[in-house]
C-alpha cells in the first residue's frame, strides 16, 4: 500500500531532522568527555594522547573542594526548588483563578526580576544583606537565587492552576473530604506534574547560577559553577572538563525525570506561556 | 433513612443582585423534585446552597426539620452529582468511587466491596481498575452517580447530570437515575433546564424564573393547568389570547369559550396539540393557515383568525397546507384562563 505523499516528507523530516538535532545537542559534550580522561591532549591530536583518571579524581578528593561544592549547590537548589514551589503554589492560584484589585500589577512585578538584570538588583541589596549578616551565608544565596527563580515558578503555577477544574475541589467537599484532605488528596495530584516542572526550573535557575552567587556569597559559599569558573581561569582544562561534566549531568537526569510531566497529555500545562 | 428537605425564604447573592430570591421549597421524604428552568435563573445555586458549597444571605435549609446551614458540606448527610463526571484523574476508577467512604474512614476491603457493589449498580461492572479517560462520557457519568449513590445519602443533589451526554445516552442514564433513585428511595433535588427530562423523572416539578419559584406540582399540571403565561410558554404553549372573564365565559379574538375562572382580565392558554380543525358545520373560528411544517408526528400549523395567530398540531395524514380556510375549535376541557 503506497503511503500518502506528506506522511513520506514528514517521516523524512523525523528520521533526519530529529539525529541532527540530538547531533547538535550532544556534540559540544564530545571535546568535554574526551579532555576529562585526558592525561595529555596535544595540537593537533583528534583523541587525548594518554588518558588519566586524575580529572574524575580529583572531582571526589576531599580536598579539592568539589565536593563541598557539590553539596553546597545541591542544598542550595533543592532549597529554591522547594521554597519557590510553596510560594508558587500559593501565588499561582491567587493569579490562575481569581481576580483582583491589582493583578496586573502583581503580575507585573512578578515578572520584573525577569525584567531587570539580577546583578543590578542584587548590587542594590547586598547592603541590607550584609546588614542582616546574610551575605556569606547559604540562606542568603538561597535568598537571592530565590529572586530568579520565583517568577517562573508563580507564572507556571498560574497556568496551571488555569487550567484546573475548580469543581473537582466542589465535588471532594460534598463527597465528605474536608478541606486540608481536599488539599492533599485531589489538589495537590492533580497540579503535581506542574508543580514538578516549576520545581525543576528553580532547580535549574539556581544550579547554574553564578553571578548573584557570588556577589552575596561573596566567595565564602562555593558552589559547583563557581568552582567550573575558577578552573577555567587556570590553566587546567582536564579538571574544568570534568568539572563542567559533573554540573551538567544533575539537571539532565532530573529534566529526564521530569520530561514526561511536560509532554504528557494529561499535564495541565497547555496554557503554558499564556500569561 | 430518607430526608425531608425544606427551604425557607432562601435568599443567595453575588454582589448586589439576588440570584435566588426567597425561595420556599419542600422535598417529601424519598421523592425527586425537579427544579426546572432556563440557565442564569438560579436553580444550580440554590442546589449548590444545599450541598453547603456556598452560604446563603438569608432564609434556611432544613433537613428533618434542622438547619444544615452551620455545617460545612462534609458534613452534610448530601452527595451531589455535578454536569461533568469529575472523575479525580490520578485515581483508579475504584479509588474514584470509594473516595467518600476513605474520607468516612472506612477501611480498605469493606471500600473496595462497597465500591465494587456500587459499580455493578450502575451496570458498569469490572471497570474498578481502569483509569479516567479509558471510559466513555455516559460510563464516567454513571461512575459519578456510583460514587454518590456508594455513601447511602440522605439527600441526592443532581445538577444537570445528563446535559454533556448525547441524546442516546442521556436516556439511558437518565432512565437509570430514575430507577436506583426509586429503589434506594433517596431524597433527591434534581437541577434541569430540559422540562421533558423533568417531567419524566420527577415526582414534582419546580419551576424558577429569575430566582423565584413559579410554579410547583405534579408534572402534569404544567401543561394542563400552568399558573402564568411564562410557565406556559416554558412549556411550549404557543397559544396565549388576551380577552376578559365574565359569568363564566371568557370572551376575546376568537369568541366564546366556557371557562371555570374569576370575573376579570384574562389570558386563555390553550397548548397546540388541543386546538382541534372541525368542520364547517361545527362551531368554531374560522381561520386561514399561513404556514405549516411536516414534524414526522404531526403537522405543525400557523392560522391566522381575524388578526389572531392561532399554532396548531394537526395528524401527520392531514393535508393541511397554507391558504387553507380552516375552522377551529378550542375544547374548553383544554382551556386555562391565567390572570393577565
Amino acid at each position: 500500500m503506497a503511503a500518502p505523499g506528506l506522511p513520506v516528507v514528514g517521516r523524512l523530516a523525523r528520521a533526519v531532522g530529529l539525529p541532527l538535532v540530538l547531533l547538535g545537542l550532544l556534540l559540544p559534550f564530545l571535546p568535554l568527555l574526551l579532555w576529562s580522561v585526558a592525561g595529555r591532549y596535544p595540537y593537533p591530536a583528534l583523541v587525548p594522547t594518554e588518558r588519566s583518571s586524575r580529572p574524575v579524581r580529583l572531582l571526589v578528593d576531599p580536598s579539592s573542594e568539589v565536593l563541598t561544592g557539590l553539596v553546597n549547590s545541591t542544598v542550595i537548589a533543592l532549597s529554591v526548588a522547594l521554597i519557590a514551589s510553596l510560594i508558587g503554589l500559593s501565588a499561582g492560584r491567587a493569579l490562575g483563578l481569581h481576580s483582583f484589585r491589582g493583578k496586573r500589577l502583581v503580575q507585573f512585578l512578578l515578572l520584573a526580576p525577569v525584567i531587570v538584570p539580577g546583578i543590578a538588583v542584587t548590587l542594590g541589596i547586598q547592603v541590607f544583606f550584609i546588614r542582616y549578616g546574610l551575605s556569606d551565608t547559604r540562606r542568603g544565596v538561597v535568598l537571592v537565587h530565590l529572586l530568579a527563580a520565583v517568577p517562573y515558578v508563580a507564572l507556571v503555577m498560574s497556568s496551571v492552576y488555569a487550567n484546573l477544574d475548580l469543581r473537582l475541589e466542589d465535588q471532594a467537599r460534598t463527597l465528605g473530604a474536608r478541606p486540608l484532605q481536599v488539599l492533599l488528596r485531589v489538589t495537590l495530584p492533580a497540579v503535581a506534574p506542574g508543580l514538578a516542572v516549576a520545581a525543576t526550573f528553580a532547580f535549574l535557575i539556581s544550579w547554574g547560577e553564578y553571578v548573584l552567587t557570588l556577589l552575596v556569597g561573596g566567595g565564602a559559599v562555593k558552589t559547583l559553577p563557581l568552582l567550573l569558573y575558577a578552573y577555567l581561569g587556570s590553566t587546567d582544562v582536564p579538571v574544568a572538563a570534568a568539572l563542567g561534566l559533573a554540573l551538567v549531568l544533575p539537571p539532565v537526569l532530573l529534566l529526564a525525570a521530569t520530561s514526561r510531566f511536560l509532554a504528557g497529555e494529561r499535564t495541565p500545562l497547555a496554557g503554558f506561556g499564556r500569561v | 433513612m430518607a430526608t425531608r428537605i425544606e427551604l425557607e425564604q432562601l435568599t443567595v447573592d453575588y454582589g448586589a443582585e439576588p440570584v435566588v430570591d426567597g425561595l420556599d421549597l419542600v422535598v417529601e421524604p424519598g421523592t425527586l423534585v425537579a427544579l426546572l428552568g432556563p440557565s442564569g435563573c438560579g436553580k444550580s445555586t440554590t442546589l449548590r446552597a444545599v450541598a453547603g458549597l456556598l452560604r446563603p444571605r438569608s432564609g434556611d435549609v432544613r433537613f428533618d426539620g434542622t438547619s444544615v446551614l452551620p455545617l460545612p458540606p462534609e458534613r452534610r448527610p448530601v452527595a451531589m452529582v455535578f454536569q461533568a463526571p469529575l472523575l479525580f484523574p490520578h485515581m483508579s476508577i475504584g479509588d474514584n468511587v470509594a473516595f467518600g467512604l476513605r474520607m468516612r474512614g472506612v477501611g480498605r476491603a469493606e471500600r473496595r466491596r462497597r465500591a465494587a457493589e456500587a459499580l455493578e449498580q450502575v451496570r458498569l461492572p469490572g471497570v474498578a481498575e481502569r483509569r479516567p479517560g479509558e471510559l466513555s462520557g455516559g460510563q464516567e457519568q454513571r461512575v459519578s452517580l456510583a460514587r454518590a449513590l456508594v455513601l447511602q445519602p440522605h439527600v441526592l443533589l443532581l445538577d444537570e447530570p445528563f446535559s454533556a451526554l448525547d441524546a442516546s445516552l442521556r436516556t439511558e442514564v437518565r432512565d437509570l437515575v430514575g430507577e436506583l433513585q426509586r429503589s434506594a428511595g433517596v431524597t433527591t433535588l434534581f437541577v434541569t433546564h430540559d422540562q421533558e427530562e423533568a417531567t419524566v423523572l420527577a415526582d414534582r416539578v419546580a419551576l424558577m424564573l429569575d430566582g423565584r419559584l413559579q410554579q410547583v406540582g405534579a408534572p402534569r399540571d404544567f401543561y394542563e393547568r400552568p399558573a402564568s403565561v411564562e410557565v406556559a410558554r416554558f412549556f411550549g404553549t404557543a397559544n396565549a389570547f388576551p380577552g376578559a372573564v365574565r359569568g363564566g365565559f371568557w370572551r376575546g379574538a376568537l369568541g366564546e369559550v366556557r371557562v371555570d375562572a374569576p370575573d376579570g382580565p384574562g389570558t386563555l392558554l390553550l397548548r397546540q396539540e388541543a386546538v382541534r380543525l372541525v368542520g364547517p358545520d361545527h362551531p368554531g373560528a374560522d381561520a386561514v393557515v399561513t404556514r405549516t411544517t411536516y414534524t414526522g408526528t404531526g403537522v405543525r400549523a400557523w392560522a391566522d383568525a381575524g388578526g389572531t395567530e392561532v399554532a396548531l398540531v394537526a395528524d401527520p395524514s392531514a393535508r393541511v397546507a397554507a391558504g387553507d380556510r380552516v375552522r377551529l375549535h378550542l375544547p374548553p376541557d383544554r382551556c386555562t384562563v391565567v390572570r393577565s
